[in-house]
C-alpha cells in the first residue's frame, strides 16, 4: 500500500512538471484530469478500503478527473483557443523554478514538525510542491483557463495534505470543497466567455480598471 | 419572547416575497408592508407580554457555532429601546406606501423594502442578543441593511459619497466592537455578556470602555465622530431617515448603556468624558443645525444634539454611580433613556414631515419652500409637535426627558464634597442647547409654512397622501401622550434603570422615585394645555373678527403692494444673527462685492462641518499624496502580482512559524 501510494505520488510530481512545461491547452486539462483521477486513487491507497474512503475516492473522481476537465474542454472549444502564448515567464524558467520549488518543499518537509509515522512520506512535499506549483502557474501565465488550471491544480495540493487527515475529516468538509471547487470552475467558465467576448481574447491583463 | 422572534422572522422575511416572484402587483408593497405590520404587532405583543411577566423571558439554545450558546434575553432596559423602534418600524412602512409608491420607483423599490425590514429585525435582534458573536451578527446586518437604505437612490452621486462615508465610518465602529468584545471576552470572541454588575473596573476595563465608547459613539454620532450622520440621513429616502435617526442611532447609546452595565463600580472619568462629549455635540451640533440650508441635512445635526442629550443624563447617572449618589443615578438615567425614547418618537415624525414637504416641493432646500402651512395643513400640524416636542417646550415629550436631566444636573449641585459639583454646569448648556433648537424651529417652520411660496414648485405643492398621514398619526399621538402623562411610563424607566444598576434596589440610602420628580410636570402639563386651549379660543376670536380683511394678501408683506417672494426674510438671513456668534465654528464662504451703484451681485454660502471639512478631508487628503507610491507600485491592477504576494506571504509564514 505504502508502495501504491508513493508511486501515485510521484506521478503527481511528474504531471506538475507537465502542466508547467506544456504550451498546449488541451494537453495541460488532460495532465490536470489524469492528476485528478490519480489523486481519487489516493484515499483507497493510503487508508484502505471503507465506506468514507470510497465515497472521497468516488466524489473526487467524479469530479476532478471526469466532470471539471470536460467543462473545462468544452470552454475552450467554444472560445477556440488552443495555445498559451507568451507567457509572463518562460517555458523553460518556470520549469526551473518548479525544480527549486520541489526540491526546497523536500528539505522544508524535514523542519516541519510531524506526527512520526508521517515523516520520510511523499505526502507533505507532494502536497507542499503541487500548492506551489500551483501558485506558479496561477502568477505566470496570462490566459484565463490556464489560471483555472492553477487554481485547480493548487486545490489538489491542498487535498493530498487533506488525505492525510481523511479518517479525521469529517465527509461534510471534503463535500463542502469539492462543492466549492466545481462552483468556482463553472463560474469560472462562464466569466471566461464574458472576457473573450468583450475583448476578443482570454488575456487577464486587460482586467485591471477595477483597482481602487 | 417567542413572540418576539417571530416579529424578527416576519420583518426580515416582509420584502423576501417581492424579490422572488417578480410579478406581485405593486411590486409586492402590499404583502411587504402587511407582513411588515405583523411582525411589528407581534413585536408590541411580546414586549407588552414580557412587560407583564408572561412567557420565559430567556432562551438558550446550543449553538454550531462552537463556545457559545443562543442566547437570548428581555429586559425593560431592551424594552425600552424596543418600544420606539417598533413603532417608527410600523410608521416608516405604513409611510412609505404613499410616499415611494412602486409605480413611481420600480428600480429599486424591491431592494429598499427588503432592506427596510431586515434593518427592523436586525435592531430587534440585537436588542435581544446577550451572546457578543450574536450581538456583532446584528450589528453588522443592522449597519449593511443601513448601507443599501443610504444608498437606495444610486443613481445620484451624492447618495453614493455618503454610503461610502457611511459604510467607512459603520466599519470603523465593528472594528473597535470586535476589539472591545475580545478583551472583554479575554481573547474569547464567543462569549455571553457577563450578568449586569459582575464584572471589576481594574484591569483593561478602561480600554474597553475607550473601545466601546469609540464604537458605539460612531454608530450613535456623538461630535467628533458624527461625520457620517449629516449626509447619510440627507440622502436616503425619509422613511429610512427616520429608521437610521430615530432608532439606529439608539442602538449605539443601548450598546454603552449595556455595556457600562456590566461594571459593578465605574470610574468617574467614564462619565466626565461622556457628560464632556454630550456637551460638545449637543452645542456643536444644534449650532450647525442652525446654519443649514437643506431641511434633512438640518435634522441630522439635531440628531446630533439630542444624541449629546442622551450622552450628558448619561454621563450624569454615571458619575452619581462613581460617587454613590443615587439621586443622580435615578434622574439621569431616567431622563436619558426616556429621551431615547422620546428622540424617536420626534425625529422620526420630523423626518416624516420633512419628507411629506419633500415629496410636495421636491427639493431639501427650505429656501425653496414657503407658505406650505395653507397647502399642507396635516404635515405642517404634524411637523408642529415634532418642533414642540424637539425644542423641549411643554407639554410635549421633548420638555419631560429634558427636565429629568435637568432635575440629575442640579442634584449634582447639592452633593457635597464628592467632587462632582461642576457638573451642575450642565444644566446652562442645556439651557443654550434648548433656547439654540427652538431658534432652529422657528427659522424652519417659518420659512417653509408660513410666508408666501418661494418659487413654484411650492405653490403647486401637494397634501401628504393618506397612507402617509396615517404612518405620522401615531408617532404624534405617542409624543403628546407622553408629554401630558409622564408619570405612565414612569415605572418602566424605574424598572430599567434597576436593570441597569441593581444594587440600587439593596442600598440602605432611600432613593427619589421618579414619580416625585414628575410631580411639578403635571401642573405644567395643565398649565401647558390651559395655554394651548387660550391660544385657540384666542386664535378663533381673532379669526371671526378679521374674516372681512382681504385674503389674498401675502404673508409679510411689509407694506409693500406686490413684494416679490425673493424679499422675504430667508433661512440665511434668520441664522446668520445667530450663527455669526459662532463664527470660531462656522465660517460660510461668501464674497459681496461692494461698489457704489449696486451692481448685480451673487451671495451663496457654504456650511462646512467642521469637523469633516476642516480636520478630516485635509488629514485624509494628506494621508493619500503620501501613500500614492503604495497604489502605484503594489496596488497595480496585475492579478499575477497579487497573487505573488499571497505566495511569499504563505512562504513567509510557513517559514517563520512552521519550524519545529
Amino acid at each position: 500500500m505504502h508502495g501504491l501510494s508513493n508511486l501515485l505520488l510521484i506521478m503527481v510530481i511528474l504531471l506538475n512538471f507537465f502542466t508547467l512545461g506544456s504550451s498546449r491547452l488541451g494537453s495541460c486539462i488532460r495532465a490536470v484530469a489524469i492528476q485528478g483521477a490519480l489523486l481519487a486513487l489516493l484515499p483507497v491507497a493510503a487508508h484502505g478500503w471503507s465506506w468514507h474512503t470510497l465515497l472521497l475516492a468516488g466524489g473526487a473522481f467524479a469530479m476532478k478527473g471526469v466532470l471539471i476537465p470536460w467543462v473545462l474542454l468544452r470552454t475552450i472549444r467554444e472560445v477556440r483557443i488552443r495555445r498559451e502564448i507568451e507567457p509572463l515567464i518562460g517555458y523553460i524558467p518556470t520549469m526551473m523554478l518548479g525544480a527549486l520549488i520541489t526540491s526546497g518543499a523536500f528539505i522544508f518537509a524535514d523542519y516541519l514538525p510531524l506526527l512520526p509515522e508521517h515523516h520520510g512520506d511523499l505526502f507533505i512535499p507532494t502536497s507542499l510542491t503541487t500548492l506551489f506549483v500551483g501558485f506558479l502557474l496561477l502568477m505566470t501565465r496570462r490566459k484565463a483557463i490556464t489560471q483555472v488550471l492553477g487554481y485547480l491544480v493548487l486545490e489538489n495540493g491542498i487535498f493530498i495534505f487533506g488525505i492525510l487527515l481523511a479518517e479525521a475529516m469529517p465527509m461534510m468538509v471534503e463535500a463542502g470543497v469539492l462543492l466549492d471547487l466545481l462552483v468556482g470552475v463553472f463560474v469560472m467558465g462562464i466569466v471566461m466567455n464574458q472576457i473573450n467576448r468583450e475583448f476578443s481574447t482570454l488575456n487577464t491583463e486587460r482586467l485591471s480598471a477595477l483597482k481602487g | 419572547m417567542l413572540l418576539l422572534i417571530g416579529a424578527i422572522l416576519l420583518m426580515a422575511c416582509a420584502g423576501v416575497p417581492a424579490l422572488l416572484i417578480r410579478r406581485l402587483p405593486g411590486g409586492g408593497e402590499g404583502i411587504f408592508t402587511f407582513l411588515l405590520l405583523g411582525g411589528v404587532g407581534l413585536g408590541l405583543a411580546g414586549v407588552v407580554g414580557g412587560l407583564l411577566g408572561a412567557g420565559p423571558d430567556r432562551i438558550d439554545l446550543s449553538w454550531g457555532v462552537p463556545g457559545g450558546g443562543l442566547l437570548l434575553c428581555f429586559d425593560t432596559l431592551s424594552a425600552l429601546f424596543m418600544l420606539p423602534m417598533l413603532l417608527v418600524v410600523g410608521a416608516g412602512g405604513l409611510y412609505g406606501l404613499g410616499y415611494r409608491p412602486h409605480h413611481r420607483f420600480p428600480r429599486n423599490g424591491r431592494r429598499f423594502r427588503f432592506f427596510f425590514g431586515l434593518c427592523g429585525a436586525a435592531l430587534l435582534l440585537l436588542l435581544v442578543s446577550r451572546n457578543s458573536l450574536l450581538f456583532l451578527t446584528a450589528w453588522e446586518m443592522m449597519a449593511l441593511s443601513g448601507f443599501f437604505l443610504v444608498t437606495t437612490d444610486d443613481c445620484l452621486a451624492e447618495s453614493r459619497r455618503a454610503g461610502y462615508l457611511y459604510i467607512v465610518a459603520t466599519h470603523t465602529g465593528s472594528l473597535a466592537l470586535f476589539g472591545m468584545f475580545a478583551l472583554l471576552g479575554r481573547g474569547d470572541l464567543l462569549l455571553r455578556f457577563p450578568a449586569t454588575g459582575s464584572l471589576a473596573a481594574g484591569g483593561p476595563a478602561g480600554i474597553v470602555f475607550a473601545l466601546g465608547l469609540f464604537g458605539f459613539g460612531l454608530k450613535a454620532g456623538l461630535m467628533p465622530l458624527h461625520v457620517w450622520l449629516p449626509s447619510a440621513h440627507a440622502a436616503a429616502p425619509s422613511h429610512a431617515s427616520a429608521l437610521l435617526s430615530g432608532v439606529m442611532l439608539k442602538v449605539g447609546i443601548y450598546g454603552l448603556v449595556r455595556l457600562i452595565s456590566f461594571y459593578a463600580d465605574v470610574p468617574a472619568w467614564w462619565g466626565w468624558t461622556l457628560l464632556g462629549m454630550g456637551v460638545v455635540s449637543g452645542v456643536a451640533g444644534v449650532v450647525q443645525a442652525l446654519a443649514q440650508h437643506d431641511i434633512k441635512r438640518l435634522l441630522a445635526y439635531h440628531s446630533v444634539e439630542n444624541i449629546g442629550i442622551i450622552a450628558i443624563g448619561l454621563g450624569l447617572a454615571v458619575l452619581g454611580r462613581a460617587v454613590g449618589y443615587s439621586t443622580m443615578v435615578v434622574f439621569g438615567l431616567g431622563g436619558a433613556l426616556l429621551h431615547v425614547v422620546n428622540h424617536g418618537m420626534f425625529k422620526s415624525l420630523l423626518f416624516l414631515s420633512a419628507g411629506s414637504v419633500v415629496h410636495g416641493v421636491g427639493s431639501r432646500e427650505i429656501e425653496k419652500c414657503g407658505g406650505l402651512l395653507k397647502r399642507q395643513p396635516w404635515t405642517a400640524f404634524y411637523f408642529l409637535v415634532g418642533a414642540v416636542a424637539i425644542c423641549g417646550l411643554p407639554p410635549l415629550n421633548g420638555f419631560v426627558s429634558e427636565w429629568l436631566i435637568f432635575m440629575a444636573a442640579f442634584a449634582a449641585g447639592h452633593s457635597q464634597g464628592s467632587g462632582i459639583a461642576l457638573t451642575v454646569l450642565a444644566a446652562p448648556a442645556l439651557a443654550l442647547i434648548g433656547a439654540l433648537a427652538l431658534a432652529c424651529f422657528v427659522k424652519v417652520f417659518g420659512i417653509v409654512f408660513l410666508g408666501t411660496p418661494r418659487s413654484e414648485a411650492a405653490t403647486q405643492a401637494h397634501e401628504a397622501a393618506a397612507s402617509m398621514r396615517f404612518g405620522m398619526g401615531p408617532l404624534a399621538l405617542a409624543c403628546i401622550w407622553i408629554g401630558l402623562v409622564p408619570v405612565s411610563i414612569a415605572p418602566l424607566l424605574r424598572r430599567a434603570t434597576l436593570d441597569w444598576f441593581p444594587a440600587l434596589a439593596d442600598s440602605t440610602s432611600p432613593y427619589p422615585s421618579l414619580v416625585d420628580g414628575m410631580r411639578p410636570l403635571i401642573w405644567l402639563s395643565i398649565s401647558g394645555v390651559a395655554l394651548i386651549l387660550l391660544t385657540a379660543v384666542a386664535a378663533g376670536w381673532l379669526g371671526r373678527r378679521s374674516r372681512e380683511a382681504p385674503r389674498d394678501l401675502p404673508t409679510w408683506g411689509c407694506g409693500f403692494a406686490c413684494p416679490p417672494p425673493q424679499a422675504q426674510y430667508s433661512a440665511s438671513s434668520f441664522a446668520d444673527g445667530l450663527v455669526s456668534r459662532f463664527a470660531l465654528a462656522r465660517r460660510p464662504d461668501r464674497a459681496p462685492d461692494r461698489a457704489v451703484f449696486p451692481l448685480p451681485e451673487r451671495f451663496s454660502s457654504h456650511l462646512p462641518d467642521f469637523v469633516f471639512d476642516r480636520v478630516l478631508l485635509p488629514v485624509w487628503r494628506v494621508a493619500a499624496c503620501s501613500f500614492g507610491w503604495f497604489r502605484v507600485i503594489l496596488q497595480n491592477g496585475v492579478t499575477a502580482s497579487y497573487l505573488s504576494y499571497m505566495a511569499l506571504t504563505l512562504l513567509v509564514l510557513l517559514v517563520l512559524f512552521g519550524r519545529k
